[in-house]
C-alpha cells in the first residue's frame, strides 16, 4: 500500500499544487468581486444596490458546475474559447465572489455608525474612510466567513476534473482507472485535500488574529451562533 | 463572428425533458438527501454531547474531514469502493447517500447552535422536574430548539441542491447532466446548458426568497 502511494507520489503532488493554484486565483478573482459588489449593497445609490442585488442572485443562485460547463462547452459557440484552466478559475471566482459580496455587505454594514460620523467630522474623502477606517475593522469580520468560502472553493476545484484539468481529483480517477484500486486512490486524495485545507485554515486564523491585533481587539468565540448560520452559505458551505 | 446564433426551435424541443429531468431527479434527489441529511445530522448532533470525551473527539474529526474534502471525490469514492465491499448500489442511490452524509455534518452544526440557544434554565428545570435524559430532550429541549433552526436547515437545503448537478460525473440523468447529452448529440451545447441555468434559477432564487420569509417569521 505505501509503495504504491509513493509511486503515485509525484502525480499527487503535482495535482495537489494544481488544486492549490485553481484556489488561489479563484479566491482572487473572488475577493475582487466581493469588494466591488459587497460595497456597491452598502451604497446610498439604489441603482448601485440593484445591480449588486442581481449579482448575487444570480451568481448564487446557480450551481458552481452549471457555470463551469456553461463557460467550457457553451461560451465557445459565442466565439470565446476559454482555457480549461481560465474557465475553472471563472466560474469558481464568480461564483464565490457572489457569496463574498453578502460577507463583505454585512461586514461594512456592522461596523459601527459612529465610526462613520466620526469620518465626516474629520472631513476624510469616501476612499479615506474606506481604506482608514471602515475596511479595517470590517476586514476583522470578514475572515472567519471568508475562512468558509475559501475552504469551500477548494472543495469546488475539484469540480475541475470534469472540464478536463488533471487536479488531485483526476489524479486519484487516473490512478483508479489504472489500479483499480478505488479505495486506495480515493481515499489518499481525501486525505490530501483535507491537510490542504487544515493549511488554509491555519493560514486564515494567523490572519484573523493579525487582524484583530491591529484593531487592538482579541478574536471572537469561533463557534457560530444560530443567527450566524442563517446566512445563505455556499454549497458545502461553512466549516463551524 | 458576429450575431448570437440561438435556436428557438431547438430550444422548445429540448425544454420537455429538462423539465422532466429537473422534477425527476434534481429535485427528488435534493429532498431524499436533505432528509437523510437531517436524520443523520441529528445523530451526529446529539454524539457531540456524549459524555464520553473519545466519542466527542471522534465524532469531531469525523465531520471535519467529511465537510473540508469535496463531495465529488467523496461521490467517487461511495461509488468505486461500495461495489469492491460487495455493495452494489445504482448511481442514484450513491448520489443520496453522499450528498445526505455530507450535509449531515452542516446540519448538525444546525442543530447544535439551536440547542445551544436553548436558555440554561430549561435544562435547570428538567433536572429540577427530575425527567429523564430522554423526557428532558424530546420534551423539553429538542421542541424549543428545532423551530429556531427551519431557516437555516432551509439554507442547507438550496446548498444541497446546487451540489446535485456534480451527479452528472456517474451519469445520473438529473438536469445538467440532460442538458450535456442534449448538448453532446447536436453539438450545440448554447442552448441546452443555458436552458439549464435559467431553470436552475427558477428553483433556486424563490427557494431563497421562502427561506428568508421562514427567517423573519421564526427568527430571533
Amino acid at each position: 500500500m505505501f509503495s504504491e502511494i509513493s509511486e503515485r507520489m509525484p502525480q499527487l503532488l503535482s495535482g495537489s499544487w494544481i488544486t492549490v493554484q485553481l484556489t488561489v486565483y479563484s479566491a482572487a478573482v473572488g475577493i475582487v468581486i466581493a469588494l466591488i459588489f459587497g460595497l456597491m449593497g452598502t451604497s446610498s445609490h439604489a441603482w448601485a444596490r440593484t445591480v449588486s442585488r442581481v449579482y448575487v442572485e444570480i451568481f448564487r443562485g446557480l450551481a458552481v458546475l452549471i457555470i463551469m460547463y456553461w463557460f467550457f462547452y457553451s461560451l465557445p459557440l459565442l466565439g470565446f474559447r476559454l482555457e480549461p484552466m481560465v474557465a475553472g478559475v471563472a466560474a469558481l471566482g464568480l461564483n464565490a465572489g457572489a457569496y463574498g459580496a453578502e460577507v463583505v455587505r454585512g461586514a461594512v454594514l456592522a461596523v459601527p455608525k459612529a465610526q462613520y460620523e466620526a469620518t465626516i467630522a474629520l472631513n476624510f474623502s469616501t476612499a479615506q474612510r474606506l481604506r482608514r477606517v471602515i475596511i479595517p475593522q470590517a476586514w476583522a469580520a470578514m475572515i472567519p466567513p471568508l475562512t468558509n468560502l475559501l475552504i469551500q472553493l477548494l472543495k469546488g476545484t475539484a469540480l475541475v476534473s470534469l472540464i478536463t484539468i488533471v487536479d488531485l481529483s483526476k489524479v486519484a480517477d487516473n490512478w483508479r482507472g489504472n489500479s483499480g484500486n478505488s479505495a486506495l486512490s480515493y481515499g489518499t486524495s481525501l486525505v490530501f485535500y483535507f491537510v490542504i485545507a487544515q493549511v488554509f485554515v491555519l493560514l486564515m486564523r494567523w490572519l484573523e488574529r493579525r487582524a484583530n491585533r491591529k484593531l487592538g481587539r482579541t478574536a471572537a468565540p469561533r463557534r457560530p451562533r444560530l443567527d450566524a448560520l442563517t446566512q445563505p452559505r455556499m454549497p458545502g458551505g461553512g466549516i463551524g | 463572428m458576429s450575431g448570437i446564433s440561438w435556436d428557438w426551435h431547438y430550444t422548445g424541443q429540448i425544454l420537455p425533458d429538462l423539465i422532466i429531468a429537473l422534477f425527476q431527479y434534481t429535485i427528488v434527489v435534493t429532498v431524499l438527501a436533505f432528509v437523510l441529511a437531517l436524520v443523520v445530522g441529528m445523530v451526529f448532533a446529539l454524539l457531540m454531547r456524549a459524555p464520553n470525551v473519545v466519542v466527542r473527539q471522534v465524532v469531531r474529526w469525523i465531520m471535519e474531514f467529511i465537510r473540508s474534502t469535496p463531495p465529488l471525490v467523496q461521490l467517487f469514492f461511495v461509488f468505486y469502493v461500495l461495489p469492491q465491499l460487495g455493495l452494489t448500489l445504482d448511481a442514484v442511490t450513491c448520489g443520496v447517500l453522499t450528498l445526505g452524509i455530507h450535509y449531515a455534518t452542516y446540519t448538525s452544526e444546525v442543530y447544535r447552535a439551536g440547542i445551544e440557544d436553548v436558555p440554561r434554565g430549561q435544562w435547570e428545570a428538567a433536572t429540577a422536574l427530575s425527567l429523564s435524559t430522554r423526557r428532558t430532550w424530546t420534551s423539553v429541549i429538542l421542541p424549543q430548539a428545532i423551530p429556531k433552526v427551519i431557516p437555516a436547515q432551509g439554507n442547507n437545503l438550496i446548498s444541497l441542491l446546487k451540489d446535485v448537478p456534480i451527479l452528472v460525473s456517474i451519469a445520473v440523468p438529473e438536469l445538467l447532466f440532460q442538458a450535456f447529452s442534449a448538448g453532446n448529440k447536436t453539438l450545440s451545447y448554447l442552448e441546452p446548458l443555458t436552458v439549464a441555468g435559467v431553470l436552475f434559477l427558477a428553483v433556486s432564487i424563490p427557494a431563497s426568497i421562502l427561506v428568508r420569509r421562514l427567517e423573519r417569521r421564526f427568527g430571533h
